[in-house]
């Protein structure tokens, strides 16, 4: 049976019993259909549990930055909260501005979420748990992530507001920069790995976690990493595109309801993700804590089990970022530009460079 | 040489501003890690401790001893002093049973809170000190004519010894 | 501008853009008309009036006591100085000796005032930055001299403490406790301020160079208070005409030369401190006295002109009260300092972008119900 083979610690037994026993009793070709469609809905689960308790995990963490009790009163510790703000975008009036592009407009919502969605079928969540291992997982995420730009101009284009417009043109040139330092600070362990793969790149930590073992070089790169993902999810203080002091709410200013929610979902899957990939490659993903050939150490660390290390990571990087948020004044729309081309993809450039000396004599560990 | 002293201009300038950044994250982090410091209070929950000042302005009520008599004359002078019309004093005659004289005496004391800004004008401005502010704050009515009260008790009488 | 406007050989539009009335950083219902090109800001048109309740023709009908409650509603956050500047120019009409209690009580009380005001601008201004802790720990600290006004007027925002003549009643027995306590507390919690926006690199990048005003363009357009110190211009009417207390207490006038955002931001940064040094001098000599001299129920003002000028947490405010010799004035003409601040607004912001008017809006410190009212 299914059930049998199933272990916290590597769940790629697990998986491949679930698809052998769907090809074996339909036909391949529908077995393979049924198993898309059953992966499909658990990531659509995912997405939809992740957004409700980031959502609540954000708010109860700025409130305490900002000596608040947050959240207190739907359910204990206010728990319930998210599913109520949900069923009430639910049941809140769809509205479209008059003169607006119906169609782009609704389209937006939808494009919006798809490149979020897209990207998390390639992260690997533990030993085994990964959608799609292909052998440029790393190309893939960052080609795919971009995608998510087309939204943000469709909706501020097709909102007629002129608000929407200013924050939708902002997000384009701002994600389209900061994708570079992005990118530049990924290749950066990628010398290192060898691989585009994103399985590979956890194996090649086995022995210890990039940022420990790659030198000054590594450690750059993930500043460089963190700064530039906050800015391409538009999470402050790289807030641009909504910047609700000075432009309302930017792109999403004309949306609401379902379709609203539709944008803060993508907006919080983006965060996971980015954290997620963050953790992958530079802290070893699911890879628990292994120091060289500790034998007894990294026994001890194997204990706990690989899913818990990867959201553990990403819960610590997820911290980090909303520490920068609930701290930080935003930039202004010149200064973000600045940042990026004259410091930012100057050092990661510079950064590469080093790293590929290191690598070439074998400084890293 | 001026090469190398603008990459260190630039290389300070870059230290300079993470050091700022860090300084801020201190107070932030700080204060995530201290949740006894936390200011908000939790209002319906802590109604019973609860207590406003002593001098706080909540509405204007009219004081009754437990004889069921106010000190209040119907001189109209909260009436005058009030910038807004909050207060409307009507008077009525009333034939005291003793003397047989005719007195004014109030009918109703009505008050606006609709209206009132509890600029405290009034409370001074009694010369028999009938009058004070209470430290009630929960005013929300789902009606507005809940608003306007009537702040003699029924049957309520003037004590003895105010006028003179 | 046509340089600009061809860049590249392609020719941009200016475009309107309605900022207001409803706007979360126009702090209320200002509407600003800015011409725009692209971001860049080419003109800023301010269009007012959506909340003017007549407080100067209402004055004409009140009596001078009534009077003072109004002006509450227009500086909310410097009410007390409001209602001072009221009773100043009724008291200076009739000629009438205030005790010294009322003038410290006064001062004190106007000085705490200025703090609470610039604690929730610190926090406002951290707010339109896009720095939204700021905001809270902001009211966190004004809360404590929120209580302190409670629990000596007996109101929290409008508070109507003075009257012609004095005070309404005098100080809680607690107050000077309160204060002193408040004073201890506060000077733990404003290195807080300055490490957490004063020392960032990036509010720094936002404010310094950014809406430069010159001394003389302040003069002229009468922009006065911590607004127009951050350009040089000293106009502190505590200084320049002391009332009250001013006189017998020992402060520094702030004053910064660069005329920008910055210099603006720090004014109000050191005033906060010249504030409480003032406090710290006058909170324990507090003359024995009436808190109260005596006036007649009635008041009537001598036929003539009466004006007296005070400086409010945002400026010069000026009440002018022409008086016909009867119980009501014949006219009451307020000079708020809102409305000269704003009028400078269209010189800061040309050639800026809007994340910079946002930033030049909060250093001006506009309360719009100062500027219509």
């Amino acid at each position: 049976m299914i059930l049998l083979n199933f272990s916290i610690y590597d769940f790629s037994d697990f998986i491949n019993s679930i698809d052998t026993w769907l090809v074996e009793t339909f036909s391949p070709t529908i077995g393979h259909l049924i198993g898309l469609v059953l992966v499909g809905t658990c990531f659509l689960l995912f997405t939809a549990l992740l957004g409700l308790s980031l959502v609540y995990i954000e708010r109860k963490v700025c409130a305490f930055f900002q000596q608040r009790l947050g959240p207190m009163r739907v359910g204990p510790f206010g728990t319930a909260q998210t599913i109520a703000d949900i069923i009430k975008l639910i049941f809140k009036e769809s509205l479209i501005t008059k003169q607006s592009d119906k169609f782009l407009f609704n389209l937006a919502a939808f494009v919006i979420m798809m490149a979020p969605f897209i990207v998390l079928s390639a992260i690997p969540f533990a030993k085994g748990l990964q959608a799609l291992d292909m052998d440029i997982g790393l190309f893939f995420i960052i080609s795919v992530s971009s995608i998510g730009v087309t939204g943000i101009l469709l909706a501020g284009w097709s909102s007629n507001n002129k608000y929407s417009l200013i924050g939708a043109m902002r997000s384009g040139a701002q994600i389209v920069s900061y994708e570079l330092s992005v990118a530049i600070s990924l290749m950066t362990i990628v010398i290192l790995t060898g691989s585009l793969q994103l399985s590979e790149i956890i194996a090649s930590q086995s022995n210890g976690w990039w940022i420990f073992k790659g030198n000054i070089p590594a450690i750059i790169a993930f500043v460089i990493y963190i700064i530039a993902s906050t800015a391409e999810t538009n999470r402050g203080p790289f807030d641009m595109a909504e910047a609700e002091s000075e432009i309302t709410a930017g792109f999403h200013t004309e949306y609401s309801g379902i379709k609203f929610a539709y944008f803060f979902l993508a907006e919080y899957v983006n965060f996971f993700i980015i954290s997620a990939v963050g953790a992958t490659v530079f802290f070893g993903g699911w890879m628990p804590l292994h120091i060289g050939d500790a034998t007894f150490f990294n026994n001890a660390m194997d204990f706990i089990p690989p899913i818990i290390w990867f959201f553990g990571k990403v819960a610590v990087i997820m911290y980090f970022l909303m520490w920068f948020k609930w701290t930080f004044p935003r930039l202004r729309i010149d200064q973000l530009l600045t940042l990026e081309w004259k410091y930012l993809l100057p050092i990661s450039i510079v950064n590469l460079l080093l790293m590929s000396i290191v690598a070439l004599k074998g400084w890293h560990w | 040489m001026r090469i190398i002293k603008n990459i260190g201009q630039y290389f300070g300038e870059i230290f300079h501003a993470i050091k700022s950044l860090l300084t801020g994250m201190k107070i932030t982090g700080y204060y995530f890690f201290h949740p006894k410091e936390i200011v908000t209070q939790q209002y319906p929950e802590n109604r019973d401790t609860l207590k406003m000042f002593d001098r706080f302005r909540g509405e204007v009520v009219l004081i009754h001893d437990s004889n069921n008599e106010h000190r209040c004359t119907g001189c109209s002078a909260c009436e005058l002093a009030c910038p807004n019309g909050t207060i409307e004093i009507i008077n009525k005659k009333e034939i005291d049973p003793e003397t047989g004289k005719s007195t004014k005496a109030i009918d109703q004391f009505v008050y606006h809170l609709s209206m009132c800004t509890f600029c405290n004008l009034c409370i001074i401005a009694c010369p028999t000190d009938a009058i004070k502010m209470a430290q009630t704050f929960e005013h929300s009515v789902f009606d507005r004519s809940k608003l306007t009260k009537v702040l003699n008790n029924p049957g309520s009488k003037l004590m003895p010894g105010i006028r003179e | 501008m046509s340089t600009e406007q061809t860049v590249l050989g392609n020719e941009t539009q200016e475009y309107f853009i309605n900022m207001g009335p409803q706007h979360p950083s126009t702090h209320g219902v200002l509407r600003l008309l800015l011409t725009l090109d692209g971001e860049i800001i080419r003109k800023v048109e301010p269009h007012m009036g959506y909340i003017h309740r007549s407080i100067e023709k209402m004055c004409e009908k009140d009596s001078y006591q009534q009077i003072v409650h109004l002006t509450d509603r227009m500086d909310y956050l410097s009410c007390h100085i409001n209602n001072e500047a009221v009773c100043l120019t009724v008291e200076m009409g009739l000629q009438l000796e205030i005790p010294e209690r009322v003038k410290v009580i006064r001062t004190i009380i106007s000085e705490l005032t200025r703090l609470a005001s610039h604690q929730l601008w610190w926090g406002v201004m951290g707010m339109d930055l896009g720095a939204i802790t700021g905001f809270l720990y902001g009211f966190r600290d004004r809360e404590l001299i929120t209580d302190i006004f409670e629990e000596t007027c007996g109101a929290r925002l409008t508070m109507n403490y003075n009257v012609p003549g004095g005070l309404m009643f005098d100080i809680h027995p607690n107050f000077q406790k309160r204060t002193k306590e408040f004073l201890a507390y506060f000077k733990k919690k404003l290195p807080e301020y300055e490490e957490l926006l004063t020392g960032n690199v990036i509010f720094e990048e936002r404010t310094k160079g950014i809406g430069y005003i010159s001394k003389e363009d302040v003069i002229s357009y009468g922009v006065t208070g911590p607004s127009g110190r951050g350009s040089g211009f000293a106009c502190d009417i505590r200084k320049l005409h002391p009332y009250s207390a001013y006189d017998r207490v020992e402060f520094k006038e702030i004053l910064y030369n660069e005329g920008d955002s910055y210099a603006r931001y720090m004014v109000r940064m050191d005033e906060m401190k010249e504030s409480m040094h003032i406090i710290d001098q006058l909170i324990d000599n507090i003359p024995e006295g009436d808190y109260k001299a005596k006036t007649k129920a009635v008041i009537k003002l001598p036929a003539g002109e009466y004006y007296q000028r005070v400086e409010t947490a945002r400026g010069e405010l000026g009440v002018y009260i022409i008086s016909d010799n009867k119980k009501s004035p014949y006219r009451v003409k307020f000079r708020s300092p809102g409305f000269s601040n704003l009028s400078a607004l269209d010189t800061m912001a040309k050639g800026c972008k809007i994340a910079d008017l946002v930033a030049m809006m909060s250093t001006l410190d506009l309360v719009i119900p100062d500027i219509d009212r």
